[in-house]
């Protein structure tokens, strides 16, 4: 068994002008999508954080509906549900506008459906990090007349992170890891990229090991990044027996 | 029914108008969807369907109960283990936790299930007819990975028992195994119970994975009718109904489990 761990078959396998090469563009794409679609995500759950504590009652509703769909139904099938959906809904209004139909982009694909489902849970991470914010933080900046956005970039999101960088960083973690789930539609992330290397050298024990080896570091420095984070954006905060 | 009907008067009148209009707009547009969709295909992949919906829940039950009974040692080894045992615990809940589940069950599917044909032992054991079919890979990747993230939540409730009550059961002259059986494990048990509704809906959304390899699930039974028919929403939106249902069905048994014990 050992030889498959090591000896010179697998170092020629994982060579970079060989399969090597393919992993590591792979891991590059995950962390393109990964980044892309967390971004996209933090933008939907400020916007939808807002929508459910200051919105009209119509948009708080359709808001809860958003967030418990996305939160109940299998991280899978909103993929390929949003994915199909997504496609589609973009031919048919180029369609109406004339356009013939185009083939997407799997990477703005990808962004795209990983954004969507991490904006639900980002949402509820940031509407309880601004409920944790201390109230008279913001009525005084609105006595001062800040206009709405003012309060929103001067005030609440900045008072708000460090309740949600807990939250936030977990959704991170997780967003590397929905990255896998695209391989399913045939986006050639690192999970795709090594289900082809394992199954052209059949040498699937190796691949495997070093795929799960790539995400764990990825995880492992990730966490280390986010205890800096953490830190940093506590200066100042009192923090109770902390 | 007399009675039954002011109530219900009372109670729409109550219900914010913006409400009633949603529900209305709503039941139009699942009325399109009856109506313009093709279900045709519904009836006669019904068994079928309800099949795929067992196997899921088994699996989800057999994992999380399985999954659960191997967390009690992992959390425990890392409040009161010896130190190379904590760290083994606490390592294979990081690796567990840090790789996403596709890759694990890739990898224990095509990485271990490649590597057993190899081994005579193994070919001659009674548990060969059973390596080669799919499910115990996908059961041994669920019970696994629910291990790792129920571990790690298992130490924290483990470490945040009350030590005054260990030490009054110790007062007592309990043995140790007792003190775990009677004190810590429930204690530990009440602590995790809230949170433990949102972990099994998490593990529901995990079981269609196993669909990758070839497990018939709801999930696998689906994508099998979708490449039948050709048809490409109707399904998925039969199936998200499925999980919503399910998720549903998981929080209510488990608030009612809740009610049933007391925190007190």
């Amino acid at each position: 068994m050992l030889e498959f761990l090591l000896g010179p078959e697998a170092a020629q396998l994982l060579a970079m002008d060989s399969w090597g090469g393919a992993l590591w563009r792979g891991l590059l794409a995950t962390l393109q999508i990964a980044v892309g679609g967390y971004a996209l995500g933090i933008l939907i759950g400020i916007g939808g954080a807002f929508g459910k504590l200051y919105g009209g009652p119509v948009i708080k509703d359709l808001l809860e509906l958003y967030t418990t769909i996305v939160r109940a139904v299998p991280e899978l099938v909103l993929i390929l549900l949003l994915y199909y959906a997504g496609n589609s809904l973009v031919n048919v209004i180029l369609g109406h506008l004339g356009l013939g139909p185009i083939e997407i982009n799997g990477l703005v694909a990808g962004i795209y459906v990983i954004g969507v489902v991490q904006g639900a849970y980002t949402t509820e991470v940031i509407r309880g990090a601004i409920n944790a914010v201390p109230p008279g933080q913001i009525e005084a900046a609105r006595a001062f007349g800040m206009p709405p956005m003012k309060v929103l970039r001067r005030i609440t999101l900045p008072a708000m992170l460090p309740y949600a960088l807990p939250g936030l960083a977990n959704l991170w973690l997780i967003a590397t890891k929905d990255t896998a789930l695209l391989s399913i539609v045939g986006f050639s992330e690192l999970t795709l990229a090594t289900k082809q290397a394992a199954g052209a050298t059949k040498s699937y024990f190796l691949f495997y090991s070093v795929a799960a080896l790539l995400y764990l570091a990825v995880t492992i420095l990730s966490m280390r990044g986010i205890r800096w984070l953490e830190r940093r954006s506590r200066r100042g905060l009192h923090v109770v027996g902390g | 029914m007399a009675q039954t009907s002011p109530t219900l008067a009372q109670r729409l009148r109550a219900t914010p108008r913006h409400r009633v209009i949603m529900a209305v707009v709503f039941a139009a547009l699942f009325l399109t969807l009856a109506f313009t969709m093709r279900w045709d295909w519904l009836p006669r992949y019904w068994p079928m369907i309800l099949e795929g919906v067992w196997t899921t829940i088994w699996l989800l039950g057999l994992s999380v109960a399985l999954g659960f009974v191997l967390a009690v040692p992992i959390g425990l080894v890392q409040v009161i283990g010896p130190k190379p045992l904590a760290r083994l615990a606490a390592g294979y809940c990081t690796l567990i936790r840090g790789t996403p589940l596709l890759i694990q069950i890739f990898f224990l599917y095509y990485g271990l299930g490649s590597l057993f044909p190899h081994i005579p032992e193994i070919r001659g054991s009674w548990l060969w007819p059973y390596l080669r079919e799919a499910w115990p890979y996908a059961l041994l990747a669920l019970t696994l990975s629910f291990a790792g993230y129920e571990g790690e939540i298992m130490r924290g409730a483990f470490a945040g028992v009350p030590k005054g009550e260990l030490e009054a059961a110790q007062a007592f002259g309990m043995p140790p195994g007792k003190i775990l059986r009677r004190i810590w494990l429930p204690r530990a048990f009440q602590r995790v119970l809230p949170t433990l509704a949102g972990e099994v809906v998490l593990q529901l959304k995990s079981t269609p994975l196993v669909a990758t390899i070839t497990v018939f699930d709801a999930y696998g039974v689906i994508s099998r009718i979708r490449s039948d028919t050709y048809i490409t929403y109707e399904p998925l939106l039969v199936l998200a109904l499925i999980y919503v249902i399910l998720a549903a069905v998981i929080v209510a048994v488990f608030r009612y489990l809740e009610r049933r014990i007391p925190t007190r």
